[in-house]
């Protein structure tokens, strides 16, 4: 737990959140205790507007190999339609 | 002794005349006790802290938990308001101190008070009951496997924090450790070279590692647990609490 590995980085799009869609303004990438996942460790990702409080956020805890498995078809995607 | 209880919300006023919340728990017991502030873990002011504000309360002490987020997420569920506090770069140490300045306010008002006052924290918050400590006029602190008093954070971390372990001399209290020996944030050496500028200083110290054990092994909701670890632990708090909490009313 606490393994304090987080990058911040900013991300245009949007998300669908407990109160409907918003834009983003970041997301946190962090490998950490998760907050549900039963496990010691997960990847996780906060997609955020900041500026809009805590209840926009949309959050995923993967575990690696699930993460390291997305990262590569969101690559692998983008590249096919040439937005790679 | 009756056993009896009573937890509840609480608005207090916290750094810069700020009112935030808090999480109260006291023994209805007749006598004067002492006072335990809770410092949350980085996941924030969830059922967990909670459960252990009420302990505190059980084992006769006075214990009030603040929400430090309150002032990023007021209302928000602990783990949405634990992601905004990430990706804003954590609890300034001002902050957090005058925020646990304002809980040692409260509940040496309290007409129940003996007076005496201490901190625990657990996680981002061991290092926050470590600064408390070396900040304000306590009488006990208790670090549970906190990180970066020593040590630097991975770089590009968004946390604004550092390390504090040269605040050693400035230590205002006892200090009891407790760690675990497979935690990379405390590592060991970050524990043994805490221990040493605390031996350096001159300071009171007691200091417990449990092999089997890594971080947040006081869970008891996580993997993470330890039953035997926790346990010990537990009892150390006992012992620590008792001998420095205790009533001055005898």
């Amino acid at each position: 737990m606490c393994t304090y590995q987080t990058e911040k980085l900013q991300v245009s799009g949007s998300a669908k959140g407990p109160k409907g869609w918003f834009s983003l303004s970041s997301a946190t990438v962090y490998f950490d205790h998760p907050a549900h996942q039963p496990a010691e460790h997960s990847l996780n990702i906060d997609f955020l507007n900041l500026d809009a409080g805590a209840p926009s956020r949309v959050a995923v805890e993967l575990d690696p190999a699930s993460a390291r498995e997305l990262a590569r078809t969101i690559l692998e995607t983008l590249e096919t339609v040439g937005q790679g | 002794m009756t056993d009896s209880l009573r937890a509840e919300t609480v608005r207090l006023t916290g750094h810069d005349d700020h009112e935030i919340e808090a999480y109260l728990a006291q023994p209805l017991d007749e006598g004067r006790f002492g006072a335990v502030v809770v410092i949350h873990h980085m996941p924030g002011y969830d059922e967990g802290m909670k459960e252990i504000t009420r302990k505190f309360a059980a084992h006769g002490y006075l214990a009030i938990c603040p929400n430090l987020y309150s002032r990023e997420a007021p209302g928000a569920s602990p783990d949405d308001a634990s992601a905004i506090v990430r990706a804003l770069g954590g609890v300034p140490d001002d902050r957090l101190v005058g925020d646990v300045h304002g809980c040692v306010r409260l509940v040496r008002s309290l007409a129940s008070s003996n007076g005496r006052v201490a901190t625990i924290g657990y996680c981002s918050g061991g290092r926050q009951s470590f600064l408390a400590a070396c900040s304000l006029p306590l009488d006990a602190a208790v670090d549970c496997y906190g990180a970066f008093v020593v040590g630097t954070p991975p770089e590009g971390m968004p946390l604004k924090i550092g390390p504090i372990v040269h605040m050693a001399k400035d230590l205002s209290c006892p200090l009891l450790g407790l760690f675990g020996a497979d935690d990379r944030f405390p590592s060991p050496q970050h524990v043994a070279e805490l221990e040493e500028a605390l031996k350096q200083a001159g300071k009171t110290y007691e200091f417990h590692s449990y092999e089997g054990a890594g971080h947040a092994f006081f869970s008891t909701d996580r993997p993470s647990y330890r039953p035997e670890a926790a346990k010990d632990g537990w009892q150390r708090i006992w012992e620590f609490f008792g001998r420095y909490l205790a009533s001055r009313d005898g």
